[in-house]
């Protein structure tokens, strides 16, 4: 008999009814939670902040409108509406109102809000002026970080405005002995406090505030078992009214108690998931080992004759819609960056126990099932793969990734847990890592990770190097020299990591300030209580009641800035072709390809700031001609003609990316400009900094706010993707590319690196195909990269492939018996691959 | 290791491809070819000359001249992938054994790096050729066309006795693996009967399990301009799926072979 139960259970006819009813409409902002919260703070202003915030959060679970969708199995809803999302004052609220008029209209993840909403947020956000953690924040940081901040070296943006999520808690805990078991031991932690303790009043305010919380959980569950209730009483359909009273019964029973089924569980682990997103607005509140903890109870009840896997199966599938079910809405900017909805409550399967056993399991294979049952972006699955890991199971995850859902991310144990126990983890603990958010591996319910921190851009700083600390006018970093008197390249790179130094210095700052603000003013008892140490330590995570402590900033634009100091280490000391203030000049002129009214609008500020500094002033009226003037502008022929013969001379550099051993070690060495120096910097909850090298989607409008780079990449488009070569420039096909990315350390940047690779759904057509696809990963795997996902390209992207052919020169497409290159296909050809696309390929 | 210093020409190395031959590969494609295939998908590779080829705008040389060192230098590049999928070198052309010794000894350097071999080959050279790179070779991927002498000689430029005649002495020699492979192209080959006729002859080859139908594709069409060529087949579509699945279910129908549609 085989091991696992690998074949694949149907999909009931529930799922795709679940789905619809979610997806009917767009989203909406509603204004419930920000209106409990504030009529909670207003009363509770001479309590402890531990306690304000486990009052607000007992006031909005015991006061919030709750409903039952249609047809749902597990329940718990946030918002009335679908996919709806509440709002969080507390953080930040401004850039809410400022884009009241536009949110629901703009490109980005748009959400609908009523005139009533708007109204009602606008009132309750009055009390929040100058209390929030995002004002504190800033008032707590350095004025050169918030300069930095101000000219996009890097971007805090995610903890600065929202709650920090980005955490596993210990699921398995509730399941097992419930909140009454969890408020049990806080009582009995309670005991031990002795007035005298000079932590007494502080460890005691939490405590309580843990136990408030908890109690409020469970009131929160018990309010859901009498709306079941209703709802049965007044249900006409026979199945339906059963299925009411079950619903009743769980709600009944968890998550106020351990669960006794494997239904129970799964109702039991979504009100965890629910309600920490509705204590916290955190996004990438991460399942986790999921497999793993439900694995117990699914046994049992199938052991037991009490349960199929075809209802587990079901189960599974209204979890996964339940989880696309909570959102939550960033400003404009923010949207961009982390396009989709996406919440990144990433759930992960297979991979080692304590002991370093396989551990995969029936469960594994249903996760991925389910994922491809629901076909929706939540959770974000990821499985863990080692040496022992089933060929099965990655047979199947494989199946899932050819279906193009960009799903699952595959995750290396032989590089992750090395890189976890250079950061303090016991060998245990770091065998029993999980995946937060995209792809930053942590110790589930040990660990306050702070693993998006921030975006870094490494290419602003080889910027600052050629205008010697100046940008947009404004002196903003360190005086590295002129460029002109700079005659090694060790120099030139020397003035880099200064700049990179320097900026990551600030970073830190602001980082810290934001840190420091959480703890201050947002402190999450409910959540600390499912974190070792907090409920011994008698405190919350914020204030660093966790065992692992980590700030994880993210760098990217890797591989620009490998391709562009090669060039110049190349083309300007090696070979001599081209002076460093002529670099400069190209890049300023964005190499004589026109400049678009972003660079159009720097260069006029400039102008203006340069005039006003002689005491020339400029009418308003006459800006715009200005920029209209410096748009329009012809560069002499001949100078146009020097940028072009520059851009040939770098096409011609060699490029990471290719499998060139000599210019992958150079990007090694680049990237440690970033994960280096992090590593020496502490943050207030006594962890260390650590790198993770990944953009998310903010490669793209960060990108947007770069100048031209010396790698020949023209202004503001986007940088590199991750740890991934630069766009069109690995020419040498899939397993050149993976080479030369498994050269740079993955182990340094222990918060996560990320690789990307696009197929056609064909490449991984048929039992070989994904025989093959597997044998990728793994001998990726075999040379220490740490991270692989894949997207299965779409008919949109083959079309925009063949428009701008430049950005995809590393498609692969099967045609025929062949795999080739989609973009050296003749244009017929190509049309005849589109046509197969629409076909349905996966 | 003087095998290492034979020189031959070649006019591409591809790696990752996964449609020739076991696992994730990479394949040397040799200059030069007996045949002149009508519907030829790589024009570049049937002159062993060194050749100028248009594609894009720009102007490359197809051919070069490299040692089995150079080539197995790229080769190892991927090993971690081979030992992964069961995949090797693929040698491919033009037809390989226009250069003889340099076919022998680049499969020759991958076995002694303890690297799966494959070719891709129409067998149409002498047997003293063929019977030199046998010992090197794990899997051959030989062409069948067709069955009938008149019409493959008008539409290859030869006829097919030496290679019907060769297929034989390989599968009897049991030194390696055999595969037949056929070429699926409208007007040419690509009725039942024909297909029938070709899956009779693998099936009576001792040892061959295994028969790979290749549907036509037009991969090839710019380069016969780029080469200043005119394509002799502009108007020939790829087959129909449902065709090919019809063939297959013939090839099924007369022998006891596995048959696939594509590599």
């Amino acid at each position: 008999m085989a091991k696992y139960y690998t074949q694949e259970i149907a999909r009931t006819e529930r799922i795709p009814r679940l789905v619809a009813h979610l997806y009917a409409r767009m989203p909406e902002i509603e204004s419930a939670r920000a209106r409990l919260l504030t009529e909670s703070y207003k009363a509770t202003e001479d309590k402890p902040i531990v306690m304000r915030r486990a009052l607000a959060f007992a006031h909005i679970l015991d006061n919030i409108p709750i409903i039952i969708r249609e047809g749902e199995l597990v329940v718990g809803s946030s918002t009335m509406a679908p996919r709806g999302c509440q709002t969080y004052p507390e953080f930040s609220y401004k850039w809410l109102e400022a884009e009241f008029e536009t949110v629901a209209t703009r490109s980005a993840d748009p959400f609908y809000i009523s005139d009533r909403t708007k109204a009602q947020l606008r009132e309750a956000n009055a009390y929040w002026e100058g209390r929030t953690t995002s004002e504190l924040a800033t008032s707590l940081m350095a004025e050169e970080a918030r300069k930095a901040i101000d000219h996009n070296i890097f971007t805090p943006g995610n903890y600065f405005y929202n709650g920090v999520g980005h955490v596993t808690v210990q699921y398995e805990k509730v399941l097992a002995v419930g909140y009454e078991g969890i408020v049990a031991q806080v009582q009995e932690e309670l005991k031990k406090c002795d007035p005298g303790d000079e932590d007494y009043c502080s460890r005691t305010q939490f405590l309580k505030a843990v136990i408030l919380s908890c109690q409020a959980v469970i009131r929160y569950a018990s309010r859901y078992a009498d709306l079941a209730e209703q709802e049965a009483a007044a249900c006409s359909d026979p199945v339906r009214r059963q299925e009411f009273a079950q619903i009743a019964a769980n709600c009944r029973r968890v998550p106020a108690r351990g669960a006794s089924s494997f239904y129970e569980a799964c109702q039991s682990f979504w009100f965890v998931q629910q309600l920490l997103q509705l204590e916290s607005s955190g996004h990438s509140i991460s399942p986790g080992r999921f497999d793993q903890y439900m694995y117990p109870y699914y046994k049992k009840d199938l052991q037991e004759g009490r349960l199929t896997r075809e209802q587990a199966q079901e189960l599974l599938d209204c979890l996964w819609v339940k989880l696309n079910d909570l959102n939550k809405c960033r400003d404009a900017a923010s949207a961009e960056g982390f396009a989709g909805y996406s919440l990144f409550q990433n759930l992960i399967v297979g991979g080692q126990d304590r002991d370093g056993c396989d551990v995969t399991n029936d469960l594994s294979f249903m996760c991925i099932t389910a994922s491809k049952h629901v076909f929706l972006p939540q959770p974000s699955l990821s499985i863990r793969v080692w040496n022992k890991t089933p060929h099965e199971l990655l047979i199947k995850a494989a199946d899932l990734t050819r279906t193009g859902i960009g799903l699952p991310a595959y995750y290396n144990d032989e590089v992750i847990i090395p890189s976890l126990l250079s950061r303090g983890l016991t060998l245990e603990d770091a065998r029993e890592y999980n995946i937060i958010g995209c792809v930053e591996p942590q110790k589930a319910g040990k660990t306050e990770g702070w693993h998006d921190a921030a975006f870094f851009n490494m290419c602003r700083p080889l910027e600052l190097v050629f205008s010697n600390g100046w940008d947009k006018g404004e002196k903003i970093g360190l005086e590295t020299g002129r460029v002109e008197d700079m005659g090694t390249f060790e120099e030139f790179y020397d003035a880099y990591k200064k700049q990179m130094e320097y900026n990551i210095s600030l970073l830190v700052n602001a980082d810290n300030a934001i840190d420091a603000a959480h703890a201050a003013r947002c402190p999450l008892p409910f959540l600390s209580c499912m974190v070792d140490d907090c409920i011994r330590r008698g405190k919350t995570v914020q204030e660093g009641g966790a065992v692992y402590n980590f700030t994880g900033p993210q760098g990217f634009g890797i591989a620009n800035m490998a391709d562009s100091l090669y060039a110049i280490k190349k083309l300007v000391f090696e070979e001599k072709k081209v002076t460093l203030a002529q670099y400069r000049r190209a890049l300023a002129m964005n190499y004589g390809q026109g400049f678009d009214a972003v660079s159009a609008g720097e260069i006029v500020t400039q102008i203006l700031r340069q005039m006003a500094e002689k005491g020339v002033s400029v009418e308003e009226s006459q800006v715009a001609g200005m920029i209209q003037a410096v748009m329009s502008a012809q560069l002499p022929e001949q100078e146009k003609k020097e940028y072009e013969e520059l851009l040939a001379l770098i096409e011609e550099v060699p490029k990471f990316g290719n499998d060139i051993e000599e210019v992958d070690l150079f990007a090694r060495d680049v990237a440690y400009t970033y994960t280096r120096p992090l590593l020496r910097y502490r943050n207030p909850r006594g962890g260390q900094f650590q790198a993770g090298l990944y953009p998310v989607s903010a490669n793209v409008p960060l990108g947007a706010q770069t100048g031209a780079t010396p790698d020949g990449r023209l202004a503001h488009t986007p940088v590199a993707d991750g740890v991934s070569p630069s766009a069109g420039k690995d020419v040498n096909g899939p397993t050149a590319a993976a080479n030369s990315v498994a050269r740079l350390d993955h182990g340094i940047a222990s918060n996560g690196t990320l690789f990307n690779q696009k197929f056609h759904p064909t490449a991984l057509e048929g039992q070989q195909g994904l025989e093959n696809f597997v044998a990728l990963i793994r001998s990726y795997f075999d040379q220490k990269g740490s991270h692989m996902q894949f997207n299965v390209v779409d008919r949109k992207t083959l079309l925009e492939a063949q428009a701008h052919p430049e950005k995809y020169a590393h498609l692969v497409v099967r045609v025929a018996g062949y795999s080739a290159l989609f973009t050296t296909l003749s244009k017929s050809l190509q049309d005849d691959i589109i046509r197969r696309t629409e076909q349905g390929m996966g | 290791m003087d095998y290492l210093q034979t020189k031959g020409r070649i006019f591409d190395i591809q790696r990752y491809s996964i449609h020739d031959g076991k696992g994730i590969r990479t394949i040397c494609f040799l200059k030069g070819c007996v045949l002149r295939c009508k519907w030829c998908c790589n024009p570049e590779s049937q002159e062993y000359g060194i050749q100028e080829m248009t594609m894009g705008g720009k102007t490359r040389v197809v051919g070069r001249d490299v040692t089995v060192a150079q080539v197995m230098e790229t080769v190892e590049k991927d090993r971690p992938y081979y030992a992964r999928s069961g995949g090797g070198l693929t040698l491919s052309g033009g037809e390989s054994l226009c250069q003889p010794e340099f076919a022998r000894d680049l499969l020759r350097g991958a076995k002694a790096a303890g690297i799966n071999t494959a070719m891709e080959s129409m067998g149409c050279a002498r047997w003293e050729v063929i019977e030199q790179v046998l010992p090197w070779l794990d899997h051959y991927l030989m062409d069948i066309k067709h069955m009938d002498r008149g019409k493959h000689e008008r539409f290859t430029g030869k006829p097919n006795d030496l290679m019907l005649e060769n297929a034989e002495k390989i599968a009897a020699c049991g030194m390696t693996r055999l595969s037949i492979r056929v070429p699926v192209i409208p007007t040419f080959n690509d009725t039942p009967e024909e297909i029938r006729a070709i899956a009779r002859f693998a099936d009576t080859l001792p040892g061959v399990e295994d028969i790979y139908l290749l549907p036509y594709h037009r991969l090839g069409q710019d380069k016969y301009q780029g080469l200043g060529r005119t394509y002799p087949l502009p108007e020939l579509l790829p087959p129909e799926p449902e065709h090919m699945e019809r063939l297959k279910k013939a090839v099924e129908s007369c022998t006891e072979l596995r048959c696939q549609i594509g590599g």
